[in-house]
């Protein structure tokens, strides 16, 4: 470096000479474009506008030159060394492009190779199926009530108008628990049905009631491909003043309408059950067959037996005697219910042919179910 | 109830064209299931004739009896000749008369007629059993018809062999429909048509001189009506009418006399008794019985009596029970053929009871002694004591007509004075039932069809039929109108249902336990509850286990499996093995349900009245004798947890994985659960893990037993979770108030700690924890390892504490005196060592 020297010509500095920063200028732009990569353009960049580039050097001449020449100079070198950064930054972006294009192409995988690494689960399609019906009800205003599934002979039979020597107390095929003597008198059974859970709804509290009730009951049925000693109902009770059968048939709409959708007759049968009067069953029409098969041997249905109708469950007003027994005064309140069969219904939304799948608990089975229902 | 349509034609006069679907669509809506309808002959084709045997061949040569016939067709075959035909059966002789179908017929099956060579012969038809004309399948021979008959004559016709029969599931509180009387009163009203009633007959009044009959238990009998008849020819038989109408209804014909008890009570629901007078001993009575006597049923059972049971008597003792089943002693005698002298013996004299029992009677004896009989089952559901008389009277006419035996003049008719059954009803009752408007009048139109007599105005007096004693209150009344207006036209309406509370926060919580388990990647299986000591034995509970203690059934569907569960874990881990049975090998199953565990001290479930709402003491009664019937959750898992792939090896499954089951489970609830070292069967004793909130024991996890394993054949290391739900939802979900969250950075520290083998990690955690103090913002054990550089009997656990501040940036010491703190509690409380210290 020169020492300071007030009658220095700049002229005179030939690292300062125009078309030596020229040079110095198109040196480094060559040596850029003629980087062929990024660890070439880095010793470039060192060469060219590191400390000991001519550039730099040049810059550190002006510092010894007298006041008046050092502005010019100095716009030289800046300019110069402005427009080699430029083009390093440029030729820095291209070179990156070209090695980002390289490297994400080598990078590529198959999207498409299985994953099933994290285990799938599901939830039994009877679980959300009765979840399905209660969240119906509850956006109508119901409550979900529940009572055990031992249950006492009283509550499940005598409370619901069957008297120990009622004719339908034997059609239903009835677990005994067994007494502390071993006997049958135990005055306790597995639930044949889930009305007992409208009687305690009622002796729990006076109405307005508006409850659903989905549960386990037992019938000494052998399972087959129809049948099976433990399903599932779903018990629905109102009781309020003035209720009446109407309410029951628009509610049973409803409900077949949000569950199974609006385009299906329903057919109302009176039927007979103690604990209802009147009392009803409510056949749907036949979603697969839609009723053609009835009388119609060329075009047999295996879904209703050609009968032209499923069987969804059995309903009615409740029987005045019931509200007596379990506290509700009959001359006020009136009410209805009704029972579903959850199975029958899984088996006829979802095309499920065989009873036994939905109790065996195979995987292959319930799987396809996943979350919801 | 098998209802034929013919038959039902003859009490109302049905529109012509009306199929048996359009009268079962009719009954259907009128409340009677109609479960099927019949169609009797649908594929049967004529010409099917009477013949008369001209001539039978024995053939010999063959490997059974073969027979070549002429038969004289009249003109049927449309010459007049008689027809050839060969025949494998035997039990016909010249000149009886019987069945011929000819070429070009069809039969049951269906199977066309054709002329062919057979054993040497041409064979132009058929001669026909019962069997083949579809006529009920207890017939293997040719059906010999009645002597007087033309030959020629349209057999089909004549054997009624075209028909449709209703098969009607007949509810118990619609006694009179099993009963063509009283199917066809509702066939009636459901058409709008008249009924022929068929028990209004002309029946001379009672007199003294019918056979002596005395009622004890007039409580139990309150009607009893005897009919003789006298000189009844044993060789009679029942008429081809007759039989049809039985077969078609599902009975078969015996002997003429039963036969007619048999047909009065399907056509009026009186179920009959016939005894031979010859074997009676002076009166019958009616009384109870007395323990220790004994009777022989009809069916040849000897049948020990009991006290409640209702009997008639003779002066010999027992001869029946009561509107079940008669005794052995008094019945008719089958007639009998002496091939010697061609006459048939049997019984000529017969007296006829047509009675009237109570209900509950008859439904206990015949539930005593598992005799269920068409008459008890029509007893049990009420009989119209009003048409014995008719009845009796029937069977006499029946008996007179076809068995040319003459009715005695004395009748014998004991009636127990009937209260008159009145029930008032307001006019507007079954509009405030249906929630729709009738009208007075078609309450008193509907009332009366059913044959009710109704008085009144705003107020209805109505006394319902003796063959309704289902009628008891105005409520049954109603639904009578509505049934018979029809539930179609009742409008559908919604009630006005108040906001209701939406689900419990413990349903939510059950269904967050599945979503849970199920997004956990375990699937949900319902298995039954019924369960035997071998499931105990093969979870290797001790005997004096407190899961052993169960609720048993008297009636269980399987002997080895009398009780109901005390544990989920044996029906998942049968679902597990069918599983792996199946093919299916990586399982994780969960199950959410009851267990029954018998109370401590076990009481009988009293029976309360229905008459009024039971007392708080009495409901407690009622609870008390009930096992408490807790839910749980329950996991088990086999195989991998996760598969091997492309993208590496898989994690096989097992304790941890069952213990993490349970936090996932306490986490639905926002519940920490702790975990401790335990020892409980089924699990492995080094591997089962107690699971703990807030200090209560709600259930275990881990590796189940080898032995377990072995003896349940499970897949080796199978894990297994139970957690009881009501026990960890105690104290309700947790409520969590939210964090404030730092913005601060924070500090990680390390730390090394040997510890004794047998020291629980979470003890060196929770020790950790509280010597770290409010900084410690989280702790994560990142490493443990056993062996030479731990050194012997020592485990070295890695740990990752960070710490941060609210309210500013921790210096390196503030961050490193918390971490020498918790060190320094570590090894306090369980001996821990800093590694390299
Ligand atoms: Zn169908």
């Amino acid at each position: 470096m020169s020492a300071p020297n007030k009658s220095y010509d700049p002229v005179e500095v030939e690292a300062l000479k125009p078309e030596v920063v020229e040079q110095a200028r198109d040196e480094a732009f060559a040596a850029f474009a003629a980087a062929a990569d990024l660890d070439a353009l880095k010793q470039a960049k060192v060469a060219h506008t590191g400390d000991r580039s001519p550039l730099a050097l040049a810059n550190r001449e002006i510092g010894a030159l007298p006041p008046h020449a050092k502005a010019a100079a100095g716009k030289l070198i800046g300019q110069a060394r402005g427009a080699v950064n430029q083009a390093l930054a440029r030729r820095q972006t291209e070179l990156e492009a070209e090695r980002d294009a390289r490297v994400l192409v080598e990078e590529a995988v198959d999207v498409t190779l299985p994953y099933d690494r994290a285990p799938r689960g599901a939830r039994h399609p009877l679980t959300t199926m009765a979840e399905r019906i209660e969240d119906t009800f509850v956006a109508m205003g119901y409550e979900v009530a529940s009572g055990p599934e031992v249950e006492a002979e009283w509550l499940n039979f005598d409370a619901l108008n069957l008297h120990p020597d009622h004719p339908a107390r034997s059609m239903q095929d009835t677990f005994f628990v067994q007494a502390p003597d071993g006997s049958a008198d135990s005055g306790v059974v597995l639930r044949t049905q889930t009305s007992p859970v409208q009687i305690r709804t009622m002796l729990d509290r006076q109405p307005p009631l508006y409850a659903v009730s989905p549960g386990r009951v037992y019938r000494t049925d052998e399972l087959d491909a129809t049948h099976t000693p433990v399903f599932r109902q779903v018990e629905g009770l109102a009781v309020d003043e003035g209720i009446t059968f109407a309410d029951l048939k628009g509610t049973i709409e409803v409900l077949v309408e949000k569950l199974i959708g609006g385009h299906l007759e329903l057919r109302w049968r009176p039927s007979y059950f103690p604990f209802t009067e009147p009392s009803a069953e409510v056949d749907l029409q036949c979603f697969v067959c839609r009723g053609e098969s009835v009388g119609n041997p060329d075009r047999p249905c295996r879904t209703c037996s050609s009968e032209g109708w499923i069987e969804l469950g059995g309903c009615g007003v409740v029987n005045p005697r019931v509200l007596v027994a379990a506290g509700v005064d009959p001359n006020r309140y009136s009410g209805f219910a009704f029972g579903l069969g959850l199975e029958r219904i899984l088996m006829n939304r979802h095309n499920v042919a065989d009873m036994r799948d939905m109790v065996e608990g195979d995987v292959r089975f319930t799987l396809p179910f996943g979350m919801e229902i | 109830m098998r209802v034929p349509l013919s038959w039902l034609r003859e009490y109302v006069d049905l529109p012509a064209g009306e199929t048996g679907r359009d009268v079962a669509a009719r009954l259907v809506r009128a409340g009677l299931e109609v479960e099927t309808v019949e169609q009797l002959g649908g594929d049967l084709k004529g010409p099917l004739v009477v013949g008369e045997v001209l001539s039978i061949e024995e053939l010999s040569g063959f490997k059974k009896p073969i027979r070549h016939c002429f038969v004289n067709v009249g003109d049927a075959n449309g010459t007049g000749e008689p027809q050839e035909i060969v025949c494998g059966a035997t039990n016909f002789q010249v000149g009886d008369k019987v069945v011929v179908v000819l070429p070009g017929a069809v039969l049951p099956g269906p199977f066309p007629i054709a002329a062919r060579q057979t054993y040497g012969h041409t064979s132009a038809g058929m001669i026909c059993s019962a069997r083949e004309l579809g006529m009920g399948d207890d017939h293997n021979g040719i059906l010999v018809l009645e002597s007087h008959l033309e030959p020629g004559t349209d057999a089909i016709e004549l054997l009624q062999l075209v028909d449709e029969v209703l098969d009607i599931a007949v509810t118990p509180d619609r006694g009179y429909c099993l009963s063509m009387r009283g199917v066809a009163r509702e066939a009636a009203a459901a058409y709008g048509l008249p009924l022929a009633d068929p028990a209004l007959l002309d029946v001379p009044p009672a007199n003294a001189f019918g056979y002596p009959v005395k009622v004890a238990d007039p409580a139990g009998c309150d009607r009893f009506v005897a009919r003789t008849v006298t000189g009844v020819d044993p060789a009679a038989k029942s008429p081809i009418w007759l039989q049809r109408r039985l077969q078609k209804s599902g009975i078969r014909p015996v002997s003429l006399t039963v036969d007619i008890t048999n047909y009065v009570m399907l056509e009026v629901g009186q179920p009959l008794h016939a005894y031979d007078r010859g074997r009676v001993q002076g009166t019958i009575l009616v009384r109870r019985a007395e323990e220790g006597e004994t009777l022989t049923t009809l069916d040849g059972i000897k049948r020990k009596l009991s006290a409640e049971d209702l009997l008639i008597c003779d002066d010999s003792g027992p001869i029946g029970l009561a509107g079940v089943m008669g005794g052995a002693t008094t019945e008719i005698i089958d007639p009998v053929l002496d091939p010697e002298t061609g006459e048939v013996t049997g019984s000529t004299e017969v007296v006829i009871e047509a009675a009237h029992f109570d209900p509950i009677s008859v439904a206990r004896t015949a539930k005593r002694h598992k005799l269920p009989s068409e008459a008890s089952k029509r007893f049990e559901r009420g009989v119209d004591p009003e048409a014995a008389r008719a009845a009796a009277q029937r069977a006499v006419d029946l008996l007179v007509l076809i068995a040319a035996g003459t009715a005695e003049a004395g009748v014998t008719d004991i009636a127990a004075p009937r209260p008159m059954r009145t029930i008032a009803i307001g006019a507007d009752l079954p509009d405030r039932v249906a929630g729709t408007e009738y009208g007075r009048e078609t309450v008193t139109r509907r009332l009366q069809e059913i044959g009710c007599s109704v008085v009144g105005a705003d107020v209805l007096e109505v006394t319902p039929p003796s063959w309704r004693p289902d009628l008891t209150d105005p409520y049954d009344l109603a639904e009578e109108v509505i049934r018979l207006e029809g539930y179609d036209n009742v409008p559908a309406r919604m009630p006005n249902v108040p906001p209701g509370r939406g689900l419990t926060e413990a349903q939510r919580f059950h269904r967050r336990v599945g979503i849970a388990l199920a997004g956990a990647g375990y699937v949900e299986i319902n298995a039954y509850p019924f369960i035997g000591e071998a499931a105990f034995d093969g979870l290797g509970l001790e005997k004096d286990d407190e899961r052993r203690r169960t609720v048993k059934l008297v009636n269980p569907l399987n002997d080895e499996e009398p009780a109901l569960r005390t544990t989920l874990l044996p029906g998942l881990l049968g679902a597990l093995r069918r599983n792996v049975g199946r093919g299916n090998t990586d399982l994780a199953l969960f199950e959410t349900g009851t267990v029954f565990l018998p109370k401590a001290e076990l009481t009988v479930a009293p029976r309360l009245s229905v008459e009024r709402r039971p007392t708080e003491q009495e409901l407690a009664e009622l609870n008390a004798a009930l096992p408490d019937q807790p839910r749980r959750v329950a996991v088990a898992l086999a195989g991998e947890r996760q598969p091997s792939g492309w993208w590496g090896k898989g994690v096989p499954s097992g304790w941890a994985d069952a213990v993490e089951a349970a936090r996932t489970v306490a986490r639905a609830a926002n519940l920490e659960l702790t975990v401790r070292q335990a020892q409980r069967a089924p699990w492995h004793p080094g591997r089962c893990a107690e699971l703990l909130v807030d200090g209560r024991v709600v259930g275990h996890a881990g590796e189940l037993h080898p032995r377990v394993v072995k003896a349940l054949h499970l897949p080796e290391r199978t894990s297994a979770m139970e957690i009881d739900l009501d026990l960890l939802l105690a104290d309700g979900v947790r409520k969590v108030s939210g964090p404030a969250v730092s913005a601060y950075p924070v500090a990680t520290q390390d730390v090394a700690l040997i510890v004794g083998s047998e020291v629980p990690a979470a003890e060196v955690e929770a020790a950790l924890r509280e010597g770290a103090g409010a900084l410690l913002e989280s702790i994560r054990l990142f490493d443990v390892f056993t062996g030479e550089q731990a050194g012997e009997g020592k485990k070295s656990l890695a740990y990752s504490l960070r710490f941060r501040a609210a309210d500013r940036t921790l210096t390196a010491d503030e961050a490193s005196a918390a971490r020498e703190s918790a060190v320094a509690a570590a090894a306090e409380r369980t001996g821990a060592v800093l590694r390299g210290a």
